[in-house]
């Protein structure tokens, strides 16, 4: 298998399991976000692909090549660091052109490296400045540009965005994206941002507790969350517990067309804010009580109070129904864009 | 930030002790010493002002430009090799665990409680040939015959070094503790072995921290003057040796004072000259 190929990784410190029995793999050319809370193993998984960590147990292999054991300076990749790590002895030009000159490049040939690399990330002429003297969002620039410099098999960014404001990372992202495919170069970002995932992936690999929960494109992961906590960290959700109930099963104490898997009798529903529909009370809807309203000029968010469970519903400005904090209101879930969730 | 400045007593009142202090115990007597070595001198211990330079054109012989020279061939040498000895050691436990590094850098403080007298004569000991090291060689099967390496320059340097050491780690721990430790992760992934990345990344790194260390170490053992004598032969005997001589037990103090101005001034010459190639350096 050509690629970036992981079997059975782990890595324990001490009694604790940092990354527990992780398969993975990355096709040449893809880019892979590892998302997850903090303190879920994605960087560690990140910094033993990087081969700054050594699995405890699995094997790491590249195009068939096993590079468990191989040290870092012989593994040819691009690393961003999430403190950029850019070397404050050096200008921009000399930072970038590091890898250049470990490796016994010509003066001439590390200039016009520089130079290339520096338009590619839109610095052009920058390279006799002083690292101290740039932006945040250049510093991040001149972090890619060095970590690309040797075309490398592998690009590795560790919370790369994070030090930005929010504005500038948005923009970033889409940067990124576009120079990676620009590049086709396999990419792995560690983020705790699922916009930032989304927005970026290929592939998105759900993390917790040292596992992977879920690995597929943005889309699935968001329309078809493995299990309850994916559908909760990927964007917003509500999780209704449902029930079956004789033949049929309940939602919120009302017969439901949803159906259950064979076997099961309780399962949690998982239903986006924007898939629930508020309706005039019916005898066939479950009711709620609009508890508070958050309009944010794009959406409106409604809290709803359905026998004492939270559900929230989203609606754009325009086909906002005409409710208010007290009413009483009846939901009407779409089955086909909900997912019954076992575990 | 923009300060108001001070008014009245009240305010200036914190300066006014240490500066009374510097004053006092710093400017006074150094001035008093820059007079004197203008002074001249009478028979049998005495001084009468003049303003006489006789002082200084005595010091112009061979003989003290010899002893000048080595001083400062000294010092540099024990700055160098300090600097050496310093600079992987606290590198090394600035990047191990928190209680390792206390207990390290304990054992390393716990020698600036040793006197001056006492590693010189521990020293001597270690370095002779009755009881010294090379009775463990010659043990162990690496030496033929005990052998005295005391006196000798490198028992000066030796006793010199282990003096000043304590003090480059204290000014090399605090910048290497801060040193980002990303940054050789940084140079590894960019293709550099970890040897390569301490001297491309670390050491340019913590450039200022290093040239401070060297600075410190060089003046601390130019006024070292009793170790060169419990270790050393009367041909590595530092110029300081001879100050405390014609000061204490020729009496000749004009001439004493003159070569310790001198000192000052040469030593000073050489700090400017190191933070010059500093600054060269880093641009």
């Amino acid at each position: 298998m050509s690629g970036l190929v992981l079997k059975g990784v782990s890595r324990e410190f001490g009694p604790v399991k940092a990354v527990n029995d992780v398969d993975l793999e990355v096709p040449n050319g893809r880019f892979v976000c590892l998302l997850g809370p903090s303190g879920c193993g994605k960087t560690t998984l990140l910094r033993m692909i990087a081969g700054l960590d050594v699995p405890t147990a699995g094997s790491i292999s590249i195009d068939g090549e096993d590079i468990t054991r191989l040290p870092t300076h012989k593994r040819n990749l691009g690393m961003v660091f999430q403190s950029l790590a850019l070397f404050p002895h050096l200008t921009v030009g000399g930072n970038i052109a590091y890898a250049l000159r470990i490796r016994g490049l010509s003066r001439e040939e590390q200039a016009h490296r520089v130079e290339e690399l520096l338009a590619l990330v839109h610095l052009p002429g920058y390279a006799d400045r002083a690292v101290s003297k740039l932006s945040g969002g250049q510093r991040q620039r001149v972090a890619i540009a060095r970590a690309l410099a040797v075309s490398p098999r592998l690009f590795l960014l560790d919370e790369p965005l994070s030090a930005l404001d929010a504005k500038l990372r948005e923009a970033m992202q889409v940067e990124l994206r576009q120079l990676q495919q620009q590049l086709g170069i396999t990419t792995i970002v560690v983020t705790h941002d699922q916009r930032e995932a989304m927005t970026m992936a290929d592939t998105v690999i759900v993390m917790q507790g040292g596992e992977i929960r879920q690995a597929a494109s943005p889309v699935e992961i968001y329309r078809k969350p493995a299990d309850t906590f994916v559908a909760d960290f990927i964007g917003s959700t509500n999780l209704i517990d449902i029930a079956r109930d004789g033949d049929h099963v309940t939602l919120l104490g009302r017969q439901t067309s949803v159906a259950m898997p064979y076997g099961v009798s309780k399962a949690t529903l998982s239903v986006r804010p924007e898939d629930v529909e508020l309706t005039a009370p019916t005898e066939d809807l479950p009711e709620a009580k609009i508890t508070f309203v958050r309009d944010l000029g794009g959406a409106i968010e409604f809290f709803l109070d359905a026998g004492g469970t939270q559900v929230i519903a989203v609606t754009s400005p325009r086909a906002r129904p005409e409710v208010a904090i007290g009413d009483r209101v009846g939901l009407r879930l779409d089955p086909a864009r909900s997912v019954v969730l076992t575990r | 930030m923009r300060r108001e400045p001070a008014h009245g007593l009240a305010q200036h009142l914190p300066v006014i002790f240490p500066g009374l202090m510097l004053t006092v115990f710093f400017i006074v007597p150094f001035g008093t010493m820059v007079l004197v070595s203008f002074f001249r001198r009478q028979q049998g211990g005495f001084y009468v002002p003049d303003f006489v330079l006789a002082n200084y054109a005595r010091f112009l012989t061979p003989f003290f430009g010899n002893v000048l020279a080595f001083s400062l061939y000294l010092a540099i040498a024990v700055a160098v090799v300090s600097l050496i000895v310093a600079v992987p050691f606290t590198y090394l436990i600035a990047r191990s665990r928190r209680q390792t590094q206390v207990i390290w850098l304990v054992a390393l403080l716990s020698i600036l409680s040793l006197s001056e007298v006492i590693i010189g004569f521990a020293w001597s000991t270690l370095l002779s040939r009755t009881a010294g090291i090379t009775n463990l060689l010659v043990r162990v099967g690496l030496m033929d015959a005990p052998k005295a390496l005391v006196p000798g320059f490198g028992a000066v340097l030796t006793g010199m070094v282990y003096q000043a050491m304590p003090y480059a780690v204290l000014v090399l721990y605090p910048s290497m503790v801060r040193l980002d430790p990303t940054l050789t992760e940084a140079a590894r992934t960019l293709g550099a072995s970890p040897l390569k990345a301490f001297f491309t990344v670390v050491l340019p790194a913590l450039r200022t921290t290093l040239i401070a260390t060297l600075i410190m170490a060089f003046i601390f053992a130019l006024g070292s003057y009793l170790l060169p004598q419990i270790l050393g032969r009367p041909s590595h005997w530092t110029l300081s040796v001879l100050i405390t001589d014609q000061a204490l037990y020729q009496s000749n103090m004009p001439f004493a004072a003159a070569m310790a101005v001198f000192l000052v001034l040469v030593s000073l010459a050489l700090v400017t000259l190191t933070m010059f190639v500093g600054k060269k350096l880093e641009a």
